[in-house]
């Protein structure tokens, strides 16, 4: 027994010798690299549950970094991009936060999803690391002044959801399913919940299910169709709203089903049905089926490299790259500039600029200083297995 | 109706909840141990069936038998590997033990696998039984459930009460050495114990997945803790009360989470077992427990 602890101590000890090697190593190597490139990190789940987000928001990312190296660089210095995976997990993205800064990392495009967003917004808020996430939605997020948005805020999803049924007159008679235990489900709820006495929308049932119940829906399902609603408000991730929508099928409850960014990417689970998806509505500020230039290239250059058709992610990567390059370029940063040095940079230049990108609607992305940005969201409608504008 | 349909719901809930509880108690009531890996053995028998069907496209009978005879082998194994060798340690060391064995096969599923969620196909083609105009629906899984955890209580009460092996766990459970003195062979007794646990976690996670078609790396850990909580809520050590504390869970947290609120249901299920143990500290079936002197 002594014998496993002195062993077990001699690994620990030696572990610890190693740790504090490659810290010393990675400054060197940051001060060495910075010169000749732009170096980009970007962090969101290409594995697990929220896969379909991370993904998309890499692959549209990477659109973006070739179009902008191929075209010559930033100021004529080229994109470094490196992506990292965080399955969805606030201590996996925090892992992968240091290995880019080991890496070199300047700038920070990320993280996709809310939860490990927040986590993650504390160490670059420490580091003063530019960081600019697609689609991390929460005011948590933002609360330090190195962070942009490009999505929208939680609470803005709640308002224009809230809003754009009113306004349609979709239904009057409203259920809620969210998830309690999730920041971003939880913060779009609170203000739907709101704004939906504005628009004279009455919420009949608001239920919700936890991390640790995801599986069943059967009973809010039951609820909801027992008072009457018209129309099931989803602010939950695509998983978990693929079985709700089966669930209901099985019930024989067909409600419309409406839902905000974290539907989007629910054609594409694995093995679902996706004629069950019919004439489900989101709120969303890209869709593909849009016929301006921009996005019709996008769409296109997106299907010959990955196949598929790009979701509001993919947009959103897209535009944080192109975001990034507008601040440089507008902030005259240069790469031998230290990360703080940067970042104070690039955030006066951020309420300066105005980005059109993919996701901007009319009136194009601009920004606060407190890193909200302000945009024009899009209904869509699934009609035949694709999103339709509306 | 809506209460029924309800109360349909949480037996259903309640009948997989039983057969996880089985596997438990009958570990519990002869080894002495709570195997907390027990969740993660249905986690990976339902990767068996899932793999074997989709995968290899085989029929759904041949995959089930499949994953039970992985899953029993799998039960073996874990028990010769982690436990077999502590058995004269503490309590607690194995307790430890048995959460590392649960993270060791939650953490290979998912290098195997990934962590990705993947979409399970019910292996249950009945079609659902529509009563009262459409009103109640009872679906072909709840059916199935409910009637394989009867079959397997009884089953498990006639062996243990009747055939020779029976008795020798029965007697393994009343005392281990003077068991071993009389001429059983503990060892055996308690990996047989382990084999058909195991086999039980099998045939409870395919009904689990084919109720709640979605399957992860974490899928058998929460109905793991809550059919631990079933066979504590029962009495833990006695088969019957297994079942009964399995069916008493699922409508708790059915009814709790309609009637009561959808936010607080794990908190009712967990409140209702404290205060029936306050009441009746050995759960609803179990034995008073004579300190020996």
């Amino acid at each position: 027994m002594k014998k496993a602890i002195s062993i077990l101590l001699v690994i620990a000890m030696a572990a610890m010798g190693m740790v504090g090697c490659s810290n010393s190593d990675s400054s060197s190597k940051d001060e060495g690299s910075a010169a000749e490139a732009f170096y980009i990190g970007g962090i969101g789940p290409t594995t697990g549950e929220a896969a379909i987000y991370g993904t998309a928001a890499m692959n549209g990312a990477q659109i973006a970094v070739d179009e902008i190296n191929e075209a010559g660089g930033i100021n004529g210095t080229p994109i470094e991009f490196n992506f990292q995976d965080d399955q969805h997990n606030t201590t996996i993205a925090v892992n992968a936060y240091n290995t880019l800064k080991d890496w070199g990392m300047q700038i920070l495009m990320g993280t996709v999803t809310t939860a490990p967003c927040i986590e993650v917004a504390g160490y670059t808020a420490q580091d003063n690391m530019f960081e600019v996430t697609p689609s991390a939605s929460s005011t948590d997020v933002i609360v330090n002044d190195n962070v942009f948005q490009i999505c929208f805020t939680d609470p803005n999803q709640g308002i224009a959801s809230a809003q754009y049924i009113g306004e349609n007159k979709i239904a009057t008679k409203v259920a809620v399913i969210y998830d309690s235990s999730d920041v971003y489900s939880s913060g779009i709820e609170e203000k739907f919940e709101e704004e939906a006495a504005n628009q004279n929308l009455e919420i009949v049932a608001k239920e919700a299910f936890t991390a640790d119940s995801k599986t069943d829906f059967s009973t809010q399902l039951k609820k909801a169709q027992d008072a009457g609603a018209e129309l099931v408000f989803l602010p939950i991730y695509y998983q978990e709203a693929s079985t709700i929508l089966k669930q209901a099928d099985n019930m024989g409850y067909d409600p419309i089903f409406f839902g905000c960014d974290g539907l989007d990417g629910i054609l594409n689970v694995a093995e679902f049905d996706t004629s069950l998806a019919e004439g489900v509505m989101l709120l969303t500020p890209f869709a593909a089926d849009a016929e301006d230039e921009a996005t019709q290239a996008f769409v296109s250059k997106y299907k010959d490299e990955y196949g598929g058709t790009p979701n509001q992610f993919a947009a959103d990567g897209y535009d944080a790259i192109y975001t990034i390059k507008a601040a440089i370029e507008q902030a005259g940063a240069t790469p031998d500039m230290s990360v703080s040095d940067m970042s104070d940079a690039l955030k006066a230049a951020m309420t300066e600029i105005t980005v059109q990108g993919l996701t901007g609607g009319e009136d194009g992305l601009t920004w606060e200083a407190t890193g909200e940005v302000s945009k024009s969201p899009k209904a869509v409608i699934i009609q035949d297995g694709v999103y339709v504008g509306m | 109706m809506s209460f029924i349909s309800y109360l349909v719901n949480g037996i259903s809930l309640g009948s997989i909840y039983a057969i996880i509880a089985l596997g438990y108690t009958m570990v519990y009531g002869i080894a002495k141990m709570l195997n907390f890996a027990h969740g993660d053995v249905i986690m990976i028998g339902c990767y068996i069936v899932f793999t074997m069907m989709s995968g290899l496209e085989m029929n759904s009978l041949t995959s089930i038998l499949l994953a039970i005879a992985g899953c029993t082998i799998l039960g073996v194994v874990i028990e010769k590997i982690a436990y077999k060798p502590l058995r004269k340690a503490s309590p607690l060391a194995v307790l430890i033990t048995a959460i590392g064995v649960s993270y060791l096969l939650q953490n290979l599923a998912l290098i195997i696998y990934g962590a990705d969620t993947k979409s399970f196909s019910s292996v249950v083609e009945m079609e659902p039984i529509k009563l009262a105009d459409g009103q109640l629906t009872i679906s072909g899984v709840t059916i199935v459930a409910v009637v394989i955890c009867i079959v397997i209580m009884i089953a498990l009460m006639t062996f243990i009460k009747k055939s020779k092996s029976g008795q020798a766990m029965l007697a393994v459970s009343e005392d281990k050495d003077a068991a071993q003195l009389m001429g059983v062979n503990v060892n055996k007794t308690i990996s047989m114990t382990f084999a058909i646990g195991s086999g039980l976690a099998a045939i409870a996670g395919v009904l689990l997945c084919s109720a709640y078609p979605t399957l992860t790396p974490y899928t058998g850990s929460m109905p793991g803790i809550k059919a631990f909580t079933a066979a504590v809520f029962g009495g833990i050590g006695s088969i019957p009360g297994a079942f009964i504390g399995g069916i008493l869970l699922g409508i708790i947290e059915i009814l709790g989470r309609a009637y009561i609120s959808s936010q607080l249901s794990d908190a009712i299920v967990f409140t209702v077992l404290i205060i029936v143990l306050l009441v009746k500290p050995t759960g609803i079936l179990g034995k008073p427990i004579h300190e020996k002197v």
